[in-house]
């Protein structure tokens, strides 16, 4: 490839604890393109661009900028070598006005000393950026609480170009964007590239991909297979590349024998989230859900598991009426919740293997409030044989597990108390292609040994490879159920974004 | 060797022996051969009976401060809660039978916890301030109930819990470390012991397990006032005196034992063994420091280096 591209990045390996994320990565990009990086999740898109954007420390390797070798040693070094990233978890700060977040750190100032802060120019000057970028309805007033999550994105956006830089990070920049924003933004990137900025566009939808890149870097395991440019490939190549071997070897095939009813949920509500939710789930099942980012998948799940309890509604495991007050109740029921972010909500990550997957057991390993020690760590290890969880030793801390035993952990956890009804919100996030697969080898155990799954996901060949019907969500209403032999892609988007519904009534 | 492997990863889990906690152990060693070879009153049988008992105070707060703390909060109303327990286990004395006092001393001590612990979990508010604003109450009451010192009039009180002593070890440092066996038993071997560290470790995983988080965090702060409580009433049986302006800066020397035993502020780290340490480091400090006639303003200057050191060597890289 071009040895005098503008940027270059060489060899760069990553490991965090255990886990390879980035394993020899080249990448090579020009000023005026727009690059994207695609690749499952956990694939290492967002710890390069985290490198890049000097966030993140590579173990090795080498990156240079227009022909000069830099080191990137902090986001602010990077900053200042024209590389500015847009990541998912937004950096503003909420308490502050549009302006002020927009001008971070450069706001204009005034008096002999340039020590007082010129208000009028501040918001004259991010008044005239946004109406540059095409968001001229967004009063540069506003405190960016009272923002949309989309409004925030753009103003993340906005406060990333006030610097014109050189290079544009855009870490999965379409997820929460309503599709008029996203037209928005397309037109601003092509506006960019035309004026030579270098955009690297981070997404896991093909489409957009396809819609606006010039080149596409393909990254799977924390590897490189390779670099096409866009109209070299189709989307199924793509998929292909991605995902690095076929359908039928990823997603297991399974005795399918659905049974009578465990869940059964109706009218479930709860204002602003989700309405009148009702569907049942049988023994044996793997229901899949799907929907966009903010269809209100996850709010449901952990609605039924009394996380954040449903203002209405009503929900029987097999036949009896659950309280749905707090997690305890769920618990209780049989029901299980492995949430979308095991790091967040899911595991205890100071504690030790043994500790984590006891939690929702504790009550069936004791003697009043005194552990059986020999029971706890018979059980605990006879589960994490059962996942081929490596290390086999308990007493490890989970915080240096890899991603994919740290899900097992969690897995681990919930198997432990005799589930009936397993929810799953994306429950291979973040995990490598070979955890992934073991993962869905287990989900077809649990089912074939009588429990009933619902499979949140937002990946959609997850959801079409696994499931025996599939429901579709879209702004908090369920739009559609599918069966296995009908459901395909297409008709997965068109009903999570609503193209069908307007059809049918026309 | 393939046997012994195993067995060291044991011990080393059990005890949850670090390189730095080594560190800090070969640290103090040096100190203590260093000592006993220049001071000639260090290592005698009378110093080293005085130092337990000093650390007794100490030791028993910081017991409750580890709960809390593994929850990932704080207590600062520790101090004043030995006031108070001290000297209404004294001064009740003089209307009801002395075992009746100390019975009430020990509720008030459960009673403030409580209280800490409801406004900290009901109305998810931060500890540092729920704590602040019971500090300023409970130093408050403690002088509504007594603005002066208060003596003890049951004269077996002074002799039993402060000033006893079994043959010739005295009985409130085996008290202590009675106090820390239990401490260890809860926190390792049963399921509130396990629920409260994995609190500070993540709450909202906890919650998801099916496991009451307010409950538990109640109970945190009840056994930290428990333990402030008898700190108190140990403290006031061995002076003879309770005075009402005791107690000031007791949580800071407390927080100080646990984090340097291997504590996280932000929770989920640290144990009964490690805080023990904690407690028996700051306690020979403090008594080498007066036997070097240094004056206490200094001494103040060198447990605050000691506890940024410690605290530093334990960073996560």
């Amino acid at each position: 490839m071009s040895a005098d591209a503008f940027l270059r990045m060489e060899g760069i390996d990553k490991k965090y604890g255990g886990t390879i994320a980035l394993k020899g990565v080249s990448l090579s990009a020009e000023l005026g393109e727009v690059h994207a990086l695609v690749g499952e999740n956990g694939a290492g898109k967002s710890t390069l661009m985290n490198i890049l954007s000097g966030a993140v420390v590579p173990d090795a390797g080498s990156i240079s900028l227009g022909r000069t070798a830099v080191t990137m040693r902090s986001p602010h070094h990077a900053n200042a070598l024209g590389i500015r990233a847009v990541h998912q978890e937004f950096s503003l700060v909420p308490q502050l006005s549009i302006a002020e977040n927009i001008l971070m750190g450069k706001l204009p100032t005034r008096g002999r000393r340039r020590m007082v802060i010129d208000w009028p120019r501040a918001y004259k000057r991010a008044r005239e950026l946004l109406s540059e970028l095409g968001f001229a309805g967004l009063d540069e007033h506003t405190r960016v609480y009272r923002l949309s999550v989309s409004q925030q994105q753009v103003v993340e956006i906005a406060k990333a170009l006030a610097e014109k830089p050189s290079v544009l990070i855009l870490d999965e920049p379409s997820a929460v964007l309503s599709k008029e924003e996203l037209s928005l933004l397309f037109a601003l990137i092509r506006r960019l590239r035309a004026e030579k900025t270098l955009i690297l566009y981070i997404s896991h939808r093909l489409e957009e991909v396809f819609e606006i890149a010039d080149r596409i870097t393909v990254l799977r395991d924390g590897e490189v297979v390779d670099t096409v440019r866009r109209d070299s490939i189709d989307q199924n190549d793509l998929i292909r590349m991605m995902v690095g071997r076929s359908f039928e070897e990823i997603y297991p095939k399974r005795k399918t024998r659905i049974a009578d009813e465990v869940l059964s949920v109706r009218g479930l509500t709860r204002e602003g989230e989700f309405s009148d939710i009702e569907f049942s789930l049988h023994r044996g099942e793997v229901l899949g859900m799907f929907g966009l980012v903010g269809s209100g998948r996850t709010a449901v799940a952990r609605s039924i598991f009394g996380a954040e309890p449903p203002a209405s509604g009503s929900i029987r495991v097999e036949g009896t009426p659950l309280r749905m007050r707090t997690p305890h109740d769920a618990v209780s029921a049989g029901i299980s919740l492995v949430t979308e972010d095991r790091k967040r909500d899911g595991l205890v990550m100071t504690a030790t293997i043994c500790d984590n997957v006891s939690l929702a057991s504790f009550p069936r390993m004791s003697r009043g409030i005194v552990l059986k020690r020999k029971l706890q760590e018979r059980l605990v290890e006879g589960k994490i044989k059962e996942l081929a969880l490596k290390p086999q030793r308990i007493g490890a801390y989970v915080r240096t597990l890899s991603g994919g035993n740290q899900q097992k952990v969690v897995l681990a956890k919930w198997l432990l108390c005799n589930t009936k009804v397993l929810l799953l919100d994306e429950p291979t996030r973040g995990v490598d292609i070979g955890a992934k697969v073991e993962i869905y080898h287990l989900i077809n155990a649990l089912v074939e040994a009588g429990v009933g799954v619902l499979l949140i996901s937002s990946e959609m060949l997850e959801v079409l490879g696994m499931s025996d019907r599939i429901l579709v969500m879209r702004e908090g209403r369920l739009v559609g159920e599918v069966g296995r032999e009908e459901a395909s892609e297409e008709v997965l988007l068109q009903l999570a974004a609503g193209v069908v519904a307007t059809e049918g009534k026309a | 060797m393939k046997t012994n492997a195993p067995l060291m990863e044991r011990t080393r889990s059990i005890f949850k022996v670090r390189s730095s906690d080594l560190i800090f152990l070969a640290i103090f060693a040096v100190l203590f051969l260093v000592s006993s070879l220049v001071l000639e009153t260090f290592l005698t049988s009378r110093n080293l009976l005085n130092i337990s008992r000093q650390v007794v105070t100490n030791g028993l707060i910081s017991i409750g401060m580890l709960i809390v703390i593994l929850t990932g909060g704080i207590d600062l109303s520790v101090g004043c809660t030995v006031a108070l327990c001290g000297i209404m286990a004294t001064g009740l004395q003089r209307v009801m039978p002395t075992t009746l006092a100390i019975l009430v001393a020990l509720g008030v001590g459960l009673l403030i916890g409580f209280a800490n612990g409801f406004f900290i979990a009901r109305f998810k508010l931060q500890p540092f301030i729920v704590t602040l604003a019971t500090m300023g109450v409970v130093r408050g009451v403690t002088y509504v109930f007594s603005e002066t010192p208060q003596s003890p009039v049951d004269p077996l009180f002074r002799s039993l819990l402060g000033g006893g002593f079994i043959g010739t070890i005295p009985v409130a440092p085996l008290i202590m470390i009675g106090f820390y066996f239990l401490a260890w038993f809860f926190l390792n071997r049963t399921i509130p012991g396990r629920a409260i560290g994995a609190i500070g470790g993540n709450v909202e995983a906890v919650r998801l397990a099916g496991i009451s988080v307010k409950g538990h965090l109640i109970l945190a702060y009840m056994l930290c006032g428990f333990f402030a409580s008898v700190a108190g009433i140990i403290l006031a049986s061995r002076l003879g005196i309770a005075q009402p302006s005791v107690g000031a800066g007791f949580e800071l020397d407390a927080i100080a034992a646990v984090v340097i035993g291997g504590g996280v502020m932000s929770g989920g780290s640290g144990g009964a063994i490690g805080t023990f340490c904690g407690v028996l480091a700051l306690g020979f400090i403090d008594n080498l420091l007066n036997q070097f006639n240094v004056q206490s303003y200094y001494q103040q200057i060198v447990k605050g280096l000691i506890i940024l050191a410690a605290v530093i060597s334990r960073r996560k890289k």
